[in-house]
């Protein structure tokens, strides 16, 4: 499938987002971050400035952008549909909490409690609908798995996970507690890619040349003879080849740079005594984490085929 | 509503395609981008028509496979595609808008122009490619089964089928209602076995394609054997015959 920027913004930026939401929120709930307005104001502020920055991306992905108020009408049977309900729903009550942390310097009531859990599940729903937007889709078998979900889920929490991180290092609010969730996290989704990738390689679909020209009880077949001699939209959108190509060199820098060096960095910056030096390297881990999850989210549509590659060409998936 | 019609359409239109017959002439995808560049879903936007890199949306392509069997017995196979508007059709609720939809009175799928938002993913849901997105006006695109034809009624009747069915000079092309087990369509595909694309993904396509004959050959079973040419028996020939068959024996 062809990588479109949009979409991988939208999908890594929203992800992170509703990740560092979930986390502070859950964080604060549980009484191991602060009620601290400065830390709510720069973290809530980052996440909403990530989801709003991959909700604008996305809809630069439209042919029509100027309707993209209408993706708000099917939430009945479009996945797509209920992502974009949830992702502005999610606003209301992670907005009201950000905005009672911020200026309520964390006086503890219900509504603080009530406004939290209900953020906790819109932001968990949404980022599984972002995911099942695409597994919900039978051409595409390296989609269409239960794992995508999963890594979707894992990869937000981590990716939002090494953000807040590095908030709570610049603001001095990090502890043992706080960088190993975060080491945890980054580990969680290497072992969840990991899986991922195993399953893609021994769950190809069922589907052939064979069975898409309904010719394969006669005999072996192949194309003979393309339909047209240009390129055409099916074969741009649904043949990109690029990335795999060069997948297993793409999967060696998502590991090392996604999540590896990440991990090793807050190791790093644990056992270092100068504040600005510790920064330094929390900077590095971010921009290292950014990469990895940019070669992540690039591969995971680059290396999915389609169904409508057989047409063109495959022999099977 | 992108959601499916939840009572079983009391007509179910679509084609029959027979890949014994089509002789990969191309001309049912001609016909159909001239029938629809000014029809339902105009118009089929050519990007870049006369210069180095022409491309444009069609609703009907025509592919052409190669198929060997055991016997290293090859076969060339026209293979017309075009949308087979199936009865599960997942493009149609992947739609966030709810500009795709299916018929209920006669199972057409198509898309609500001013509805469509451009975002794709009805192209990804499709496992056959019917789907082509105009990059001009920013939607997407597709085989509306000349839902401007079939019920037209300022054409003569005879002319009411699709633009392909209509072209096809050999026939290879039947349009009816699969609903009714005595439509022409049925009784070919039950009388010829005819099959999905893609079973395997249950989409249910309606549109059906009729296998290609065996090939006659030294292989085929005794009955369906061509008759061998044998030599007229000497001993009736005359006389001339069999002296010269005599002597240019020896």
């Amino acid at each position: 499938m062809h990588p479109a920027k949009s979409v991988i913004l939208f999908t890594t930026a929203s992800g992170a987002g509703y990740g560092m939401i979930f986390l502070l929120t859950l964080g604060q709930l549980l009484g191991i971050l602060p009620f601290n307005s400065t830390l709510a104001f720069s973290g809530f502020g980052t996440a909403f400035f990530l989801i709003i920055l991959g909700l604008a991306s996305s809809t630069f992905h439209l042919g029509r952008p100027e309707r993209a108020w209408r993706a708000l009408s099917q939430w009945r049977s479009s996945w797509l549909s209920r992502e974009g309900i949830l992702a502005i729903s999610s606003f209301i009550p992670a907005g009201l909490y950000a905005l009672l942390i911020v200026v309520g310097q964390g006086s503890f009531d219900g509504l603080v409690i009530f406004s939290g859990l209900v953020s906790l599940m819109l932001c968990t729903a949404t980022v599984y609908c972002t995911a099942m937007i695409y597994a919900s889709l039978k051409p595409i078998p390296a989609w269409y798995n239960r794992l995508v979900p999963t890594s979707y889920l894992v990869l937000a929490l981590s990716s939002g996970a090494l953000l807040l991180s590095c908030i709570l290092h610049f603001q001095g609010l990090s502890d043992l507690i706080t960088d190993i969730t975060t080491i945890i996290l980054l580990l969680a989704s290497l072992v969840t890619k990991f899986l991922y990738w195993q399953h893609i390689a021994e769950h190809r679909g069922r589907s052939s040349v064979g069975t898409a020209t309904g010719l394969g009880k006669l005999g072996k077949v192949r194309l003979l003879e393309a339909a047209h001699s240009e390129a055409n939209y099916l074969m741009k959108e649904m043949g990109f080849r690029i990335a795999r190509k060069h997948s297993q060199r793409l999967r060696k820098i998502t590991f090392i740079s996604g999540f590896v060096l990440p991990v090793f960095l807050i190791s790093l910056v644990g056992v270092l005594a100068s504040t600005t030096l510790a920064n330094l390297v929390m900077i590095l881990a971010i921009l290292m984490g950014t990469t990895g999850i940019l070669t992540e989210r690039w591969l995971f549509f680059a290396e999915a085929k389609h169904t409508v590659s057989l047409y063109y060409g495959a022999e099977k998936l | 509503m992108t959601c499916l019609p939840v009572v079983n359409p009391t007509k179910k239109l679509g084609l029959v395609i027979d890949l014994d017959i089509c002789v990969g002439c191309h001309a049912c995808a001609v016909n159909c981008k001239e029938w629809n560049t000014g029809g339902h879903s105009a118009p089929l936007t050519d990007l870049d028509p006369y210069g180095a890199d022409p491309n444009g949306v069609w609703f009907n392509r025509i592919h052409s496979f190669e198929v060997v069997d055991e016997d290293n017995d090859s076969k060339t196979v026209h293979f017309p595609k075009s949308c087979l508007h199936c009865d599960d059709a997942p493009c149609v609720t992947v739609c966030p808008t709810g500009a795709s939809y299916k018929r209920e009175e006669d199972g057409i799928v198509l898309v609500d122009a001013d509805k469509c938002i451009g975002c794709k993913l009805c192209s990804w849901a499709c496992a056959y490619g019917a789907r082509e997105y105009d990059e001009d006006v920013g939607i997407m695109k597709k085989c509306t089964l000349c839902v401007d034809r079939i019920y037209n009624e300022n054409l003569p009747e005879a002319s009411r089928v699709p633009a392909c069915v209509s072209t096809c000079p050999v026939g290879a092309r039947s349009f009816g209602d699969f609903n009714d087990p005595k439509s022409h369509v049925s009784l070919l595909v039950a009388d010829r076995g005819g099959f999905d694309l893609m079973a395997e993904l249950d989409y249910k396509p309606v549109n059906k394609y009729l296998p290609p004959r065996p090939k006659q050959n030294e292989h085929s079973c005794a009955a369906n054997k061509p008759k061998q040419l044998t030599p007229v028996a000497t001993e009736k020939a005359g006389l001339f015959a069999r002296w010269a068959d005599k002597v240019l024996s020896l």
